[in-house]
């Protein structure tokens, strides 16, 4: 390609790329009326084909929500959202079982591809045999506003004896499980969000890892938001019994669009003896646009529990989208020797509110915990790193390091820090570190004078900031991570 | 006093000897709010808080002993909210001012602060010190001992320095029995001024404190403070240090010594409202029994404060199994020109090195003493004035 229509391309595509995976597909919808009620939640529980026992749990969760009261704590302003005008059930029109590819709706093929993954899964929903072969392994369970659409690799997961599916297919299928661990972690009524997410999630996935098992493969969903108004309220549940490892990768993009759009999900991990959880997000929904209008509420609520000994959950989240993020991925250390880890980068750009961080409740003797956060912040956004670490009188030995660095470009920006430090125990060693700077000059310069633009330096520096996190990601996030970093601060500088 | 202070009084003492008659009027804080998180003031709800009356010279005489007060250039001293006027005793180039019927103006940092709404409420005229500009004003020592059966007490003290002066102040709290000792300090650093706020509290193993200051430092001003915390049943000493001139500067240091079951607090504002300001902040605790330490340190950098400096360190020795330390060190910050770190660290003494003296043949609990009075000394002679460290150190373990 000739250089000058090279540059003429990119300069196009940055332009536009604000958002760059704003898109919305047309895809035929099935939309329960507006509003909340038992109604609604009875709805949902039939359309799920769910049993009886679902419903009376759900409707627990309902009548405890009408009880309670939204949280305002943490330091994120939004306008109140009327919890009655939004839809609570989306779900594309399926045909029956869309066996073949050739039956899945074109659109949403489409849509993957404009969704930039980077997944030969689009070939294996196309149909393409053999593709699963040549490549590194990654299972694909992708959510489409709300409902598995396609889950590939079950076959292959099967023969190692892991169930990985729907979690309403898993409420059908694998009730004994679900009814065992389901709320065991993140009660119903354990805050707002999650009552409100238990009365009506829709779906979201379910993974079972059976002793001794090491997952053969990467599990990945994607999330989208896609339709107008409804509320997306994923609910995912993942058990790795004795000595069982699995990693789960998370990615999230969403269509741009301009009312704000509510997400409350919730994510259970349970980890049995010697087992461990590796849980890496990447989320990059609409964050609204220059003004901050529209984007995206993400109010998540993740907690793991290492319930047996030895056992280890990790955290890894890039942050870069949604317009609030609301969001504490914890770990619950009860069995001895247990080891908790919470990594995370979070970018807010324009008018993008941040308020996150982890928990590590340390119940038991021996327990690690570890917290590595970046926050970067540009713009007019404010980001907050807010964490608990809590050493039990029976953590004996348990030993936490956090550190948390802040980054602030420009100065209409802010950069907040809020760790929370209980010990309850002599033995234990709680260590906690926070510095809050600007990218440094000499480091500009130095990037400048090699030829990089501001906004590549700006990138680089970035990156380097956040390597710590970034090296933790599976290989493919990793690079997907790095550019979502430098599009997120696009406009920053200059 | 004025009207509308007066009316709050009257109102405290007509509800005086039923239950929770001097919080009546206000709303305890619980542990939703906040600031209040790691310490519940209900414990205060119980008691029948009723106006002291003055304490006889003899009475006043014996509590002050144990507190042992240095030689300074000035001297204060108040009993159960009176001063006697036996003790006093000010340097000459040291202006004393009377606060009659003188409401304070509304300070915007104490905003919202329970310690000192109560203190607004129940006011009792403290010091009034004004050093005039360009002076040095010594050392002056001020007092302030309560003797129990439920009394509370609500000193308003007020410091004034002006452009270039200078003083020290050694703040001593003490007393015996149950009380209330409530304190609030008004501070203004005017240009290039210096203060030196030294506070002693130990009161009673049976007393509540809830001691604030609010101090504002103009350009190259400084409120440099340092506070050992020892006494009382549940204790907080509360700073909000304003910088709201160019090149201000702030110290807040403290050392935390609690046993028994007893709660001791620190938590502290340094609000960097101006340019080129540095603030600095060490705070120790050390923890034994079921004693429980909470440090709660903030610094708020608004969007002008380019160039702020700013540092905090937090450590705690937790030396029982059932002590517990809260520690919630805060940053917010709003400008981006900044270099602004804090840490935090927990933990028991270091084996090691306790297994390092014992080698060398020295008895463990003599060991223990010289590792914790180590750890605290640090903090202490941060504290550039030899007298006042000698002082302070005389109620560590060990000194007794």
């Amino acid at each position: 390609m000739p250089a000058v229509s090279e540059t003429r391309e990119t300069v196009e595509k940055l332009a536009n790329s604000g958002y760059e995976w704003g898109f919305e597909t047309d895809v035929e919808m099935d939309i329960a009326p507006k509003g909340l009620n038992e109604d609604i939640v009875r709805l949902i529980s039939a359309r799920k084909e769910e049993p009886e026992w679902m419903l009376q749990w759900r409707l627990k969760a309902f009548r405890s929500w009408e009880k309670m009261e939204e949280p305002r704590w943490s330091k994120v302003n939004y306008p109140d959202i009327d919890y009655q005008d939004a839809h609570y059930f989306a779900q594309p029109k399926k045909k029956p079982g869309p066996k073949s590819l050739d039956e899945v709706d074109p659109e949403l093929l489409r849509t993957y591809e404009k969704l930039g993954i980077p997944l030969h899964e689009q070939e294996l929903l196309a149909g393409v045999e053999g593709a699963d072969e040549a490549r590194a392994p990654v299972a694909v369970d992708a959510v489409f506003d709300s409902v598995s659409v396609a889950t590939t690799f079950r076959e292959k997961l099967a023969e190692a004896g892991v169930i990985f599916c729907p979690i309403s297919e898993a409420i059908r299928e694998h009730p004994e499980l679900v009814q065992r661990y389901l709320g065991t972690v993140v009660p119903q009524n354990d805050n707002f969000f999650t009552a409100l997410n238990s009365a009506v999630f829709t779906d979201g996935s379910f993974v079972y890892v059976p002793k001794g098992v090491r997952c053969p493969m990467e599990l990945s969903t994607y999330f989208r938001i896609n339709a107008r108004n409804t509320g997306q309220f994923e609910r995912t549940l993942i058990i790795a019994e004795d000595r069982a490892t699995v990693s789960y990768l998370e990615g999230c993009t969403a269509p741009q669009r301009d009312e704000n759009q509510l997400h409350a999900a919730v994510v259970e991990l349970v980890a049995m003896e010697d087992a461990s959880i590796k849980y890496s997000t990447v989320q990059n929904w609409y964050p609204g646009d220059d003004e901050g209008k529209g984007g995206i509420y993400n109010f998540v609520t993740k907690r793991g529990i290492c319930k047996g000994d030895r056992a280890r959950i990790s955290w890894t989240q890039v942050e870069t989208g949604s317009a609030i993020t609301w969001k504490y991925p914890s770990c619950i250390l009860a069995g001895k020797g247990s080891v908790g880890e919470f990594y995370s980068v979070a970018v807010t750009n324009r008018h993008q509110q941040a308020d996150t961080g982890t928990k590590m409740i340390h119940l038991a003797p021996d327990t690690r915990s570890t917290i590595i956060a970046k926050t970067i912040s540009a713009g007019k956004s404010d980001s907050t790193y807010r964490g608990l670490v809590r050493m039990q009188p029976k953590a004996r030995n348990g030993r936490n390091f956090t550190q948390c660095d802040s980054l602030l470009i420009g100065d209409q920006c802010g950069a907040h820090t809020v760790p929370y430090i209980e010990s309850r125990n002599m033995t234990a060693r709680v260590e906690h570190e926070a510095t809050t700077s600007k990218i440094s000059e000499d480091q500009l310069f130095y990037c400048r004078s090699r030829g990089f633009s501001e906004e590549e330096a700006v990138g680089l520096i970035v990156n380097g900031f956040c390597r710590e996190v970034l090296k933790e990601l599976p290989m493919e996030f990793a690079v997907e991570a790095q550019k979502l970093l430098q599009i997120s601060l696009e406009g920053s500088v200059g | 006093m004025s009207e509308t202070t007066q009316k709050a009084w009257t109102a405290f003492t007509e509800r005086a000897g039923t239950r929770a008659a001097l919080l009546g009027t206000q709303e305890l804080p619980t542990r939703r709010v906040e600031a209040w998180h790691y310490t519940s003031l209900q414990p205060l709800n119980g008691v029948a808080w009723r106006t002291p009356e003055r304490l006889s010279s003899a009475r006043l005489t014996a509590l002050l002993k144990p507190l042992a007060l240095p030689e300074a250039d000035g001297c204060v001293v108040f009993g159960n909210g009176y001063e006697d006027t036996d003790y006093t005793k000010l340097p000459a180039s040291v202006m004393r001012e009377k606060l009659d019927g003188h409401v304070p103006s509304e300070d915007a940092a104490l905003k919202g602060r329970f310690s000192a709404q109560l203190n607004g409420a129940l006011r009792q005229d403290g010091l009034h010190l004004r050093v005039p500009a360009g002076v040095d004003g010594g050392l002056v020592v001020l007092a302030s001992v309560c003797d129990g059966q439920d009394v509370s007490v609500h000193l308003h003290h007020s410091i004034v320095l002006e452009e270039g002066a200078s003083l020290t102040l050694l703040d001593v709290q003490g007393g015996e029995g149950r009380y209330l000792a409530n304190p609030l300090f008004d501070v203004r650093c005017a240009k290039g001024a210096h203060f030196r706020h030294v506070k002693r509290q130990a009161e009673s193993k049976e007393a509540f404190h809830l001691g604030i200051v609010s101090a504002h430092s103009e350009e190259h001003g400084n409120y440099n403070s340092f506070t050992l915390n020892q006494g009382g049943a549940l204790a907080r000493h509360e700073v909000v240090s304003t910088l709201q001139g160019p090149h201000a500067n702030s110290t807040v240091n403290a050392v935390q010594l609690v046993d028994g079951a007893r709660l001791n607090d620190l938590t502290s504002l340094i609000h960097h409202a101006a340019p080129d300001c540095t603030s600095r902040q060490t705070v120790r605790s050390v923890l034994s029994d079921a004693a429980q330490g909470v440090f709660q340190g903030k610094i708020l950098v608004d969007q002008i404060a380019q160039k702020t400096d700013g540092y905090q360190m937090n450590q705690a020795l937790l030396l029982s199994e059932k002590a517990q330390i809260n520690s919630k060190p805060e940053l917010e910050i709003y400008a981006d020109d900044v270099k602004c770190s804090h840490g935090a660290t927990v933990g028991a003494l270091d084996e090691e090195q306790l297994f390092y003296l014992r080698s060398r043949g020295i008895p463990e609990e003599q060991a223990r003493i010289l590792l914790i009075n180590a750890f605290l000394r640090e903090a202490v002679e941060m504290l550039d004035d030899e007298g006042l460290q000698t002082y302070l150190l005389r109620s560590f373990p060990g000194h007794e």
